[in-house]
């Protein structure tokens, strides 16, 4: 079917929708006719069935008025279909044309009369100071800088006589570049050159535009830069209907507008919700696994990277990532942990969603966890599948198409406009990190379906040291201290520990764990004494920060090892139960020990160090 | 089946004023539907320009009388560029 049949089985679809009462349905058709066909005559449709439809939608309701200085009347429509398409219903007053300043300095202006939510002050620089872009050679460097400054000091005027009259927010433009300099080449080399001057403006516009709440300022040049300053320009329209915009280009400065206005309604996303398998990295990690997933810096690996490095700046403007994926866990965790390629780790994921459920379920899970509004979240997803299932089971959902090459897919992410903020805050910047440790400290272990997925997740790094003397108060403090992981609850002074490292055939030792959370410090003492073929363990303790993660099995093993190194055939310890040592109770039957003898006050166990060695976490990485 | 450019165009008529395409002839002209005035006109012209990826000259815009005109006018132009 060609795409005109395509867009016209869409309109009829809409109608029909209409026709049957379903609003949101009718939304959905709608919002996908404009996608694919964003131009004049769609706009006209999509107004006018959205029209229809306001009073069954959830639209945020803005009152706009655009104060301009040349033609702006066809992007009119083209923003009122982007905008109803994003959930706005856009009630818009045009300003007459070139009656800017009056408009704002009239308290009686239609302008204010509208009552406003919002004001687009879009100006060009040819129209304010023709001078400065049609005649810039009549001006020699003082001039020039006389004109820079009547510009600056008009905007100044009428930004800050709007604010006196209206609590409204203000969108300014800053003024565009010629697309050829007066002086051709030489404009570049010149101090006091047309570019120069420009600039100069537009740096002064940011300043003046910081110095009041509530004013924004509206990166023209950059929006015309961006698409090309000859393919914007329209010089027959300028001329024969003040319309210096290209037909194919007003469409991006409706969208430029859009961007404003979706954070000025409160309709942005706060969370962006992703898919793994192509669309974080190439391929499958289930079926191409580590070595054969695509994520690197060379292509076509870079695309996912380049994606990845948007997803942190998004972070970085106070955008929660998570993840939705179908996937074996520990298959997904692998890649997000440990892959060379991934510029995205598991901190910088707020909530996580591996598993086979649906993902309209994971999605509502993940707004639960994270606290938020299903209509606070964006999904980004390869598979139309899925996309379609989520936004037929949550519309509320900002879906991101995401285009067929995976090279694309970054600059879909970048041109979401849900994704943008007027303003930052340091807690925005750091949000991410919050609600990762948060989820990190309550949750991680029950997200992962064996311990051992969990183990592997922590990272943990132990360090195993004869006792020191910066590490003697601690040792005795431990032995003080610990009550529950402790199998012979024996307390020791600090002079008590010197003097028992001291002693031939005795080991003194400490364990340092730390993991992805962080640095437990000095957690674990392990005393032994070599008694002839046997190694006797005096005291084996661990705080209780650490217990059940295996720390005290790399401990054992630790001492074991050791102990067969020197020659021990045997290792023996005994078990003292007191009223909260319980949790060690298990321990030497778990790993191997015999019973050797039982009395009233404890037991004492062994091992055979040649038949029963004690192997070492796999999960743990030792440093000595 | 690839619409004929008298169905595109009468397509975008459709849409920008707001009438069925089957109430849209070739004669239909700014006088017989109401809300093809100036501003819808300007819309026009743009619209054709995106749909069919050429720039109108004033003397063209001029052509553009009624609907009939605007397909005449389309399909030359199109015939221009493309040969």
């Amino acid at each position: 079917m060609t795409s005109d049949g395509k867009v016209l089985d869409r309109r009829k679809q809409a109608d029909d929708f209409i026709a049957a009462g379903e609003a949101s349905r009718a939304a959905l058709a709608l919002a996908e006719l404009w996608r694919e066909e964003s131009g004049t005559g769609t706009a006209a449709f999509v107004v006018s069935r959205y029209e229809k439809l306001r009073d069954q939608l959830p639209l945020a309701r803005y009152r706009l008025v655009i104060l301009r200085s040349f033609t702006v009347e066809p992007a009119i429509p083209l923003l009122r279909a982007s905008a109803f398409v994003n959930g706005i219903d856009l009630a818009v007053q045009l300003g007459d044309f070139n009656a800017y300043a009056q408009a704002i300095l009239d308290p009686k202006s239609s302008l204010y009369g509208f009552a406003p939510d919002g004001v687009i002050l879009a100006v060009r620089g040819e129209d304010l100071a023709p001078d400065l872009w049609q005649k810039f050679a009549d001006f020699d460097p003082d001039g020039v800088g006389e004109a820079v400054k009547g510009v600056c000091h008009n905007f100044e005027q009428w930004i800050r006589g709007f604010r006196e009259r209206s609590q409204a927010a203000l969108i300014v433009h800053n003024l565009e570049q010629p697309a050829r300099p007066s002086a051709g080449l030489l404009d570049a080399q010149l101090e006091s050159g047309q570019a120069a001057a420009i600039q100069r403006i537009n740096q002064e516009l940011r300043r003046i535009v910081s110095e009041h709440r509530g004013v924004y300022l509206l990166d023209y040049d950059g929006l015309v830069a961006r698409h090309g300053r000859l393919r914007w320009r329209d010089q027959r329209k300028w001329l024969t209907a003040r319309m210096p915009i290209a037909a194919d280009q007003l469409v991006q400065l409706a969208r430029e507008w859009l961007r404003f206005l979706v954070p000025l309604t409160g309709k942005i996303a706060k969370a962006l919700v992703v898919d793994l398998d192509n669309t974080l990295w190439g391929g499958v990690i289930g079926e191409d696994g580590m070595q054969g997933i695509k994520l690197s810096a060379e292509y076509p690996g870079a695309a996912f990277q380049a994606l990845q490095r948007v997803m942190l700046d998004l972070a970085r403007r106070g955008i929660l990532l998570a993840i939705s994926s179908k996937n074996n866990l520990e298959d997904a965790m692998e890649a997000l942990e440990s892959h060379p390629g991934m510029l995205l780790r598991p901190k910088n994921f707020a909530a996580m969603r591996i598993n086979w459920n649906d993902k309209a379920q994971n999605l509502r899970e993940i707004a639960a966890e994270l606290n938020i509004g299903v209509d606070s979240l964006a999904f980004l997803d390869d598979n139309p599948v899925e996309r379609e299932q989520v936004r037929a089971a949550l519309p509320e959902v900002t879906i991101i198409e995401t285009p067929d090459d995976p090279v694309a897919y970054a600059s879909a992410l970048r041109e979401c406009p849900a994704f943008e903020r007027l303003t930052l805050s340091a807690e925005d910047q750091q949000r991410t990190s919050l609600y990762a440790a948060e989820r990190d400290r309550s949750k991680a272990e029950q997200n992962f379906r064996t311990k051992e997925d969990f183990y592997r997740y922590l990272e943990q790094e132990a360090e195993i040291s004869p006792v020191m003397p910066a590490t003697l108060a601690r040792i005795s403090q431990l032995t003080q201290k610990t009550n529950q992981f402790n199998l012979t609850t024996r307390r020791y002074s600090e002079p008590q520990i010197a003097e028992m490292a001291a002693q031939p055939g005795c080991q003194v030792l400490s364990i340092r764990v730390r993991d992805r959370f962080g640095d437990h410090g000095l957690v674990g003492v392990a005393i032994t004494r070599d008694q002839g073929d046997a190694c006797e363990i005096d005291t084996l303790l661990l705080s209780c920060r650490v217990i059940g993660r295996t720390v005290e099995t790399a401990l054992l093993s630790y001492v074991s090892q050791a102990a067969a190194a020197r020659g021990r055939q045997r290792l023996s310890g005994e078990f003292l139960p007191t009223k909260k040592n319980a949790p060690a109770k298990e321990f030497y039957p778990q790993h191997g020990f015999q019973l050797h003898t039982q009395n009233g006050e404890g037991s004492l166990w062994e091992l055979d160090l040649k038949q029963h060695p004690v192997p070492f976490p796999e999960w743990i990485r030792l440093n000595l | 089946m690839t619409p004929t450019t008298f169905e595109q165009v009468r397509g975008i008529a459709s849409d920008l004023f707001a009438v069925p395409p089957d109430r849209i002839t070739a004669e239909s002209s700014p006088e017989s539907i109401e809300s093809w005035d100036s501003t819808q006109h300007l819309n026009f012209v743009l619209a054709l320009e995106e749909k069919f990826d050429f720039q109108l000259s004033p003397e063209e815009m001029e052509q553009m009388r009624n609907l009939g005109e605007i397909v005449k006018l389309v399909e030359n132009k199109l015939q221009t560029t493309s040969g």
